[in-house]
């Protein structure tokens, strides 16, 4: 896939004050999605993948703060940017779905002021443009009777139906970067596999790059080109989807393969990864994945790995990664 | 909407008529108003013509039937020291009662709304700390020592406004502002904390990422949200205005319901205390009835 680069991460830092110190939720991240393609980053709670996508939108709310790196948006530093162009750029070029669709949308406007807002604020618009636009998009999202739903309040549809207004809402704009901070989690598994194929779809169809945030090995194997694994606030491991299912390098990786149900093998118990993510404020010497890894000897320890190349785009941060299976 | 009304309405019936059996008795029990109309030479023989008179030797009871008879006519009896019907009485003073409760509502809503939403928008600020600062003096400010000190400062002092009475719009201004200032007070800190609540709401991030300006997100999608707290606490502050604010009406010879009930109350004047009693408890009822209505405008998930 040669296609163009449009966002580029280079070295995220975003730090969070706290009372007992200063947490790196995210250290050094760099990545990025090319145009229409679904990069898929994958992690436990707390692994700093929500606060990347926030930094990227520039949402990063006190006490948290983005202290270094670069956000390239066609080569553009977004971290650079004034708030007027970065506000012009949300929910036109770049936008989000979060997680919560129950209360991601506010309960005091309908559907269609709320979907109306964004293509009036960014496409100048009128009142009755916004509202044909509006029922426009509730129909691709494939609402039924988009022309009630949009005098419709948030709390007399579903939540499938209200994560199908966000999707409405985050792709009114034709945007060329979609956030999904785990636009499926908080459904029921029939609507998380509906959600998924429209995203899927629509993304296609706009050609849309995606950058799909969830916990779900399922949900990546379905839907990203390329995976990117963190643990506590670093990337671990990045390949292109087949190459990490098939072959993974980093010891964190085996163990959220291992800990996933296989339904040709009939076993009592899944594997889990044993112990704890890291306290953020005291985290090990060396390799921060090391005292959860079977693997790990003196060496990982003391010294910390970096992200080394492994032919095929595939990169992987572990002392033993050639060891390890 | 129309049950709704219908059902509130008949909700009135039954308080308003528990409100007047309390009334009624905590006045027949709590002094006799005989004593005090005779003069100290009046005899054994006058006293009891004159209790005889008022309908004040009949058994307790006969006398609640009595008034409950009239008043569902719509008779609330006839004042002691006015020697009129009460109920005219106590609505004469109604204007001047709904003026200054107006008028320092406004005050209130004027100054609270926007130092509450700048207080929660600039949290922690120096602005912050400034108006959290003012809000707790404007509550620990005794309302005759502010009223004082406004009289002294701006009547005394500049001459700008009167120092009592009611008529004109200047006279009007400072016990507005006097009865204003601890309301909004109370209405500031209370718009603060909801702001704060709400500003840390999901759609709230769901409006910022629509890259919408931080105006609109603060004043449109914030904003109405935390409005119901501040509904209620409006309904409860206008209720206590209505039912007269008696040592601000003192200072400044506001000739509205407090002075007059506590004047009524004084002399044993039964019926006006029963008359403003119902009308006040009327007001109260109905305040607490719009602010149910206005909820109900402010957010569609409750159902009418």
């Amino acid at each position: 896939m040669g296609a163009q680069k449009i966002l580029e991460v280079r070295d995220l830092q975003t730090n969070f004050k706290t009372e007992e110190g200063v947490v790196p939720s995210v250290n050094g991240i760099s990545l990025f999605v090319r145009k229409g393609e679904t990069l898929a980053i994958v992690g436990e709670s707390g692994c700093g993948k929500s606060v990347t996508s926030l930094s990227i939108m520039g949402l990063v709310a006190e006490p948290g703060k983005v202290v270094g790196g670069q956000i390239l948006f066609h080569g553009q530093d977004l971290l650079k940017m004034s708030k007027k162009d970065m506000r012009k750029l949300r929910g036109n070029q770049i936008s989000m779905i979060f997680q919560e669709p129950m209360t991601s949308l506010n309960p005091v406007f309908t559907i269609g002021n709320q979907i109306g807002e964004v293509i009036r604020i960014h496409q100048k618009a009128d009142k009755k443009e916004a509202r044909a636009k509006s029922i426009d998009m509730l129909r691709l999202v494939g609402l039924p009777h988009p022309d009630k739903v949009v005098d419709h309040f948030p709390h007399q549809i579903s939540g499938g139906m209200r994560q199908r207004v966000m999707i409405a809402m985050a792709l009114a704009c034709n945007p060329e970067l979609l956030i999904a901070d785990e636009p499926t989690t908080a459904l029921d598994v029939t609507i998380q596999a509906q959600i998924l194929e429209l995203m899927s779809k629509l993304g296609k169809e706009l050609d849309t790059g995606v950058i799909l945030i969830t916990h779900d090995l399922g949900v990546v194997a379905e839907m990203a080109d390329r995976v990117m694994v963190m643990y506590a606030g670093e990337v671990v491991e990045e390949a292109t989807v087949r190459d990490l299912f098939e072959h993974p390098k980093h010891p964190y990786t085996i163990g959220l393969l291992g800990s996933l149900p296989d339904i040709d093998e009939q076993r009592e118990e899944l594997d889990t990864i044993p112990g704890m993510v890291p306290n953020p404020l005291d985290m090990p010497s060396g390799c921060a994945f090391h005292p959860r890894c079977k693997w790990a000897d003196a060496q990982c320890k003391a010294v910390k790995p970096r992200l080394a190349h492994y032919g095929n785009d595939h990169y992987a941060s572990c002392l033993k990664a050639g060891e390890v299976h | 909407m129309k049950g709704f009304l219908i059902k509130a309405v008949l909700q009135i019936i039954p308080v308003m008529f528990l409100i007047t059996l309390i009334v009624f008795i905590l006045v027949h029990v709590t002094g006799d108003p005989v004593t005090l109309m005779l003069s100290e030479t009046a005899t054994d023989e006058d006293r009891r013509v004159l209790t005889a008179a008022l309908g004040l030797d009949q058994p307790l009871f006969v006398q609640y039937f009595k008034y409950m008879f009239n008043l569902l006519q719509g008779d609330f009896g006839t004042s002691f020291r006015y020697n009129t019907a009460a109920l005219p009485i106590v609505l004469e003073r109604l204007p001047a009662t709904f003026e200054l409760a107006a008028a320092s509502m406004l005050v209130a809503t004027l100054i609270s709304i926007p130092l509450g939403i700048l207080s929660a928008t600039k949290r922690n600020s120096v602005l912050d700390v400034f108006i959290t600062g003012f809000s707790v003096l404007g509550k620990a400010m005794p309302s005759f020592w502010l009223g004082i000190m406004l009289i002294l400062f701006f009547s005394v002092y500049l001459g700008l406004f009167p120092v009592s009475g009611r008529g004109t719009f200047a006279q009007l201004v400072l016990p507005s502002i006097t009865l204003g200032a601890a309301i909004a007070a109370e209405m500031t800190r209370l718009i603060r904390s909801s702001m704060l609540e709400i500003l840390s709401q999901d759609y709230i991030r769901t409006a910022r990422s629509k890259g919408l300006w931080e105006t609109i997100v603060v004043y449109k999608h914030a904003f109405r949200n935390s409005l119901i707290p501040v509904v209620t606490i409006m309904a409860l502050q206008t209720s206590t205005l209505i039912g007269g604010t008696l040592i601000t009406e003192a200072i400044f010879s506001w000739p509205g319901m407090g002075q007059l009930v506590i004047q009524a109350v004084n002399a044993r004047d039964m019926a006006i205390v029963q008359a403003a009693v119902f009308i006040i408890a009327l007001f109260v009822i109905v305040s607490n009835l719009l602010a149910d209505l206005v909820y109900r405008l402010l957010d569609p998930r409750i159902k009418i």
